[in-house]
């Protein structure tokens, strides 16, 4: 009572706020719980769905194997299976300080190594399995994986390029970070996609996976840089004046001095590209390549199950905000340690 | 030690320094005192190519500073420096800081590194901050820290910038010890600073600038007492006024 008092009812404005907030909430949750469970149809019968007035969880439940998996064999899904909670637990395991040691680089090649195989196939008596066919769940976390991988360190290079004393490379940095950001990625897919392969000489070709996967690497480096840069911008002057009066030479006194507290500070607004980033990667499907949103879409395209959009991609909004969330809330930990 | 030759700086059309001469003997403790603005902290900035000179000559050690990164780089392993604002790096331990010069930079390995630095925390009165973070100390701490963390690199030369400006006053003390100290040892410094005191104790010479200009030099007992021009002795007036 007590608590209500002080923080929900403290003055006229706030307990109106409040009471409204409550009606909202009762007009809002009751409804929604009938619809998501009480009325719900868990069986995957189509008909029973479009009798019924809840969600239909059945679609889900029929399709979900498409919706994680894509295209990739049927009989063969535990091997994007697997490879889903090897590369997640990649991560989890690299969230852990204690285990930042170059021998993690190691766990992350045997690690990258076994997905590979298991996705790809054709050795050890496991089928090949053409990139074509890679999609859902495995695939946005594997462009998300890689696009982070590359891009941020290439995003270091262009921040320090951006600021450097040399006129060329500062140059090419601030034209390559202006162009880039001055076109919508979807822009550069379809160029990677339909342009890269006129470029390229003949006999050469790239896979569209690859293709895609470059794109956004490409795009999302500039848009770190410029994070970065004002992480650099944030060091302080005195810094670099001793820095130098140690004698430090250029890459050390990077490495050792300026990123590490550079980087820190632009934690949130890394995070924020990263999380902007994995979501970015479902616009691979406008190329053709059916990342987890894409699978869900194309489920939906089968005509006994038109219309079930909600419950499919409340699903797949789920699995999108469970990493994110995850991605934000370990972020944290960087932002309090000093 | 420090040959300058009419050296001139400017920041864009500002003349900052006009004509120095100055040389510094090994051994020897000069005090740098002037208004601000007058262009001490560039000055000595120039000895470790903190700061380019524009014409003339600044010659540290036998060695030349010129645009070429090998020279600087020999120059700078020589001289140590502390500043104002500490300048610690705030992301490593009091050690970490102390042990990242010498490891990087001269290749000592890891564990001596730790005992130099050690052994010099014991010698700025320390020790047991060694697995702090910057940010943990006091300020007269950190400068000591600084101080420190110069010493490590072994240097012929120390050049202090206003080191105990940003103090409160009763820590000015702990780091003026610290810094008269390491002048009975013997080592070469030079000081930018307004304790006066210190200049008395412990400075062979004392240099008053003024507008870019090193207008005297004299010895502290001479300069204090008798200065020639009228400027040093109004900066003198108001400096130990009150």
């Amino acid at each position: 009572m007590r608590w209500a008092r002080e923080n929900l009812f403290r003055s006229w404005p706030e307990t109106i706020a409040t009471l409204l907030l409550l009606s909202l909430l009762w007009k809002t949750i009751p409804p929604f719980i009938d619809w998501a469970f009480l009325d719900a149809v868990w069986k995957p019968d189509s008909k029973a769905c479009r009798a019924s007035e809840g969600a239909c969880w059945g679609f889900v439940v029929e399709k979900h194997r498409f919706i994680l998996f894509g295209t990739y064999p049927y009989e063969l899904h535990w091997r994007p299976a697997l490879a889903t909670l090897i590369l997640i637990g990649l991560w989890v395991f690299s969230a852990f300080r204690a285990f930042w040691k170059s021998w993690l680089v190691a766990v992350w090649a045997v690690g990258l190594a076994v997905i590979g195989i298991l996705m790809w196939g054709g050795v050890f008596g496991l089928r090949y399995v053409e990139n074509e066919r890679w999609g859902g769940l495995i695939l946005t976390l594997l462009l998300t994986t890689f696009g982070i991988a590359a891009a941020f360190p290439l995003g270091i290079l262009l921040a320090l390029g951006r600021r450097s004393d040399m006129p060329v490379i500062r140059a090419l940095s601030v034209g390559y970070i202006e162009l880039i950001r001055g076109v919508p990625l979807i822009s550069l897919l379809f160029m990677a996609s339909v342009m890269l392969p006129l470029f390229l000489p003949s006999g050469v070709t790239i896979d569209k996976l690859l293709r895609a996967q470059i794109a956004i690497i490409l795009f999302a480096a500039a848009y770190l840089a410029e994070v970065i840069r004002g992480g650099l911008q944030a060091i302080p002057k005195g810094q670099y004046d001793a820095a130098h009066a140690l004698a430090l030479p250029f890459w050390r006194r990077t490495y050792l001095i300026i990123l590490p507290q550079a980087l820190r500070i632009a934690v949130p607004a890394l995070v924020n590209n990263f999380i902007a980033l994995f979501k970015d990667t479902s616009l691979v499907l406008i190329i053709g390549l059916f990342d987890l949103l894409s699978t869900v879409k194309i489920s939906l395209n089968e005509p006994a199950w038109t219309g079930f959009g909600v419950e499919a991609y409340l699903i797949a909004s789920l699995i999108y905000f469970v990493f994110c969330a995850a991605m934000s809330s370990y972020s944290k930990s960087f932002e309090v340690r000093r | 030690m420090i040959e300058m030759v009419k050296v001139n700086k400017y920041f864009a059309a500002f003349h900052v320094l006009k004509d120095i001469d100055l040389s510094v003997a090994r051994g020897e403790k000069v005090v740098v005192c002037g208004p601000s603005g007058s262009g001490k902290s560039t000055l000595i900035r120039l000895v470790n190519r903190l700061e380019e000179h524009q014409s003339g000559k600044v010659i540290v050690d036998g060695v030349e500073l010129t645009d070429d990164v090998k020279k600087i780089d020999r120059v700078r392993r020589e001289v140590g420096m502390v500043f104002q604002s500490f300048n610690l790096f705030p992301h490593l331990t009091v050690l970490e800081n102390l042990t990242l010069a010498p490891y990087w930079v001269k290749r000592v390995p890891k564990k001596e590194a730790e005992e130099t630095a050690m052994h010099f925390l014991a010698r700025v009165r320390i020790p047991e901050q060694a697995h702090k973070y910057p940010s943990q100390l006091s300020g007269g701490q950190q400068q000591r820290v600084a101080i420190a963390r110069a010493l490590c690199m072994k240097p012929k030369l120390m050049l202090f910038d206003e080191p105990t400006s940003a103090l409160d006053p009763e820590m000015i003390k702990e780091v003026l010890d610290v810094m008269v100290e390491l002048a009975r040892e013997g080592m070469t410094m030079i000081v930018v600073t307004h304790e006066m005191g210190f200049a008395r104790t412990v400075a062979d010479r004392v240099i008053f600038m003024d507008e870019g200009r090193i207008v005297e030099a004299a010895p502290p007992a001479e300069f204090f007492s008798a200065p020639r021009t009228d400027r040093a002795k109004l900066f003198l007036s108001q400096v130990l006024g009150h």
